[in-house]
């Protein structure tokens, strides 16, 4: 089963090409043309985009080396403490949503140092695997676009995040 | 974020004075600049391409298409997109494209929409409620099969990583649903 969507996956992307070049042509688009003309638009979006990405960085970086994020981790592993979330996992539930890369070596650390089929990593598992970088989508997201009033937007995401990783913590639970 | 982003920078160098981290802090700085750089550079090659290929989607009308096609089950979530507006075409293949884990092609997809969304907004500068549907289903990350956790867990000899495919499955639907039923609420409290 999984064999299957992963080879769809591969497909997907090429397929969709082959098509859209092929029914460009059908329907006599100078295909080549078309392309470059679009490409040509990719530089503007990214100079829009960059100062934002720029920006949520820099918070991002400095939180977790002034040592804030630890101090933030610990606080709540002790107030949820009656959960009895791995602690392991309590940071993975606050790194994915700030970075990607930051979440994948997180997680591997998790993999070795707790065992590969521990509870710790098991729960940053199904974290890793069902939260997205919430803070790296709403900045390209909302720069590409130079929107400056986001109105309830950011609580929304918060918010959601949350109830995202105690909905992964249940199903953890509950499966292993 | 205004709000969030004065906080996380307040709060970081307070903590660095007291942990004695203020050499790492400043650091970081630079490394987050760094980072900034060599991700944007990466989105300006991806992102060009496929600007390149949606660009023989709409001048072929294909676009429109796809949109007629899926315009009544997108419709759903977004009410407010007209007749087959290309936003719904860029909506649908950032769907299908976060389904598959091709983030190579979800995120760039996600910026068309975007910007095709933008085509529909009257007040410039501030967010439309689609626009905020559209995050809110982005960050909830909807996936069939998380691979790279899967790559890990096989690559460290756990007995079956994909013992965790349902799990995640089950846990991102949840979420999915609980974000939009979040985010219709505060659009309750905010009218």
């Amino acid at each position: 089963m999984i064999e299957h969507v992963e080879y769809i996956s591969l497909l997907i992307i090429p397929l969709f090409i082959l098509f859209t070049v092929l029914y460009g042509t059908f329907k006599k688009v100078r295909v080549y043309d078309s392309f470059v003309a679009g490409a040509k638009e990719g530089p503007a979006i990214i100079l829009n985009i960059f100062p934002y990405l720029l920006t949520i960085f820099v918070a991002i970086k400095g939180f977790q080396a002034s040592g804030a994020f630890d101090y933030v981790r610990n606080a709540f592993y002790s107030v949820f403490a009656f959960l009895e979330i791995p602690i392991e996992a309590v940071s993975m539930a606050i790194v994915k949503p700030l970075s990607g890369s930051a979440s994948t070596a997180l997680f591997t650390d998790i993999v070795k140092t707790t065992g590969v089929e521990s509870m710790a990593t098991h729960m940053s598992a199904i974290i890793m695997g069902s939260a997205e970088t919430t803070f790296y989508v709403l900045a390209v997201y909302l720069g590409s676009v130079s929107i400056k009033k986001t109105r309830y937007l950011v609580p929304v995401c918060l918010v959601s995040d949350f109830i995202g990783i105690v909905v992964a913590v249940a199903v953890v639970r509950w499966f292993f | 974020m205004n709000i969030l982003w004065l906080i996380m920078i307040c709060v970081s160098i307070v903590f660095a004075i007291f942990t004695g981290n203020l050499e790492a802090f400043t650091k970081s700085i630079f490394d987050g600049a760094k980072a900034a750089v060599e991700i944007s550079l990466y989105l300006l090659g991806i992102v060009s391409v496929w600007m390149g290929i949606t660009k023989i989607l709409e001048d072929s009308g294909l676009i429109y298409r796809i949109a007629h096609l899926f315009k009544p089950l997108i419709s759903r979530l977004f009410k407010n997109i007209p007749g087959d507006h290309p936003s719904i075409t860029a909506i649908t293949l950032n769907v299908l494209a976060n389904l598959f884990g091709l983030g190579n092609a979800a995120t760039p997809l996600g910026i068309k929409a975007m910007q095709e969304l933008e085509t529909l907004n009257e007040d410039k500068g501030v967010i439309t409620p689609e626009m905020m549907t559209f995050i809110v289903i982005n960050t909830a990350s909807i996936q069939l099969i998380p691979f790279s956790v899967i790559g890990i867990l096989a690559s460290y000899g756990h007995g079956n990583p994909a013992a965790v495919v349902f799990p995640v499955l089950l846990a991102t639907a949840i979420s999915t649903m609980t974000a939009l039923l979040v985010l219709a609420a505060f659009r309750k409290i905010f009218r």
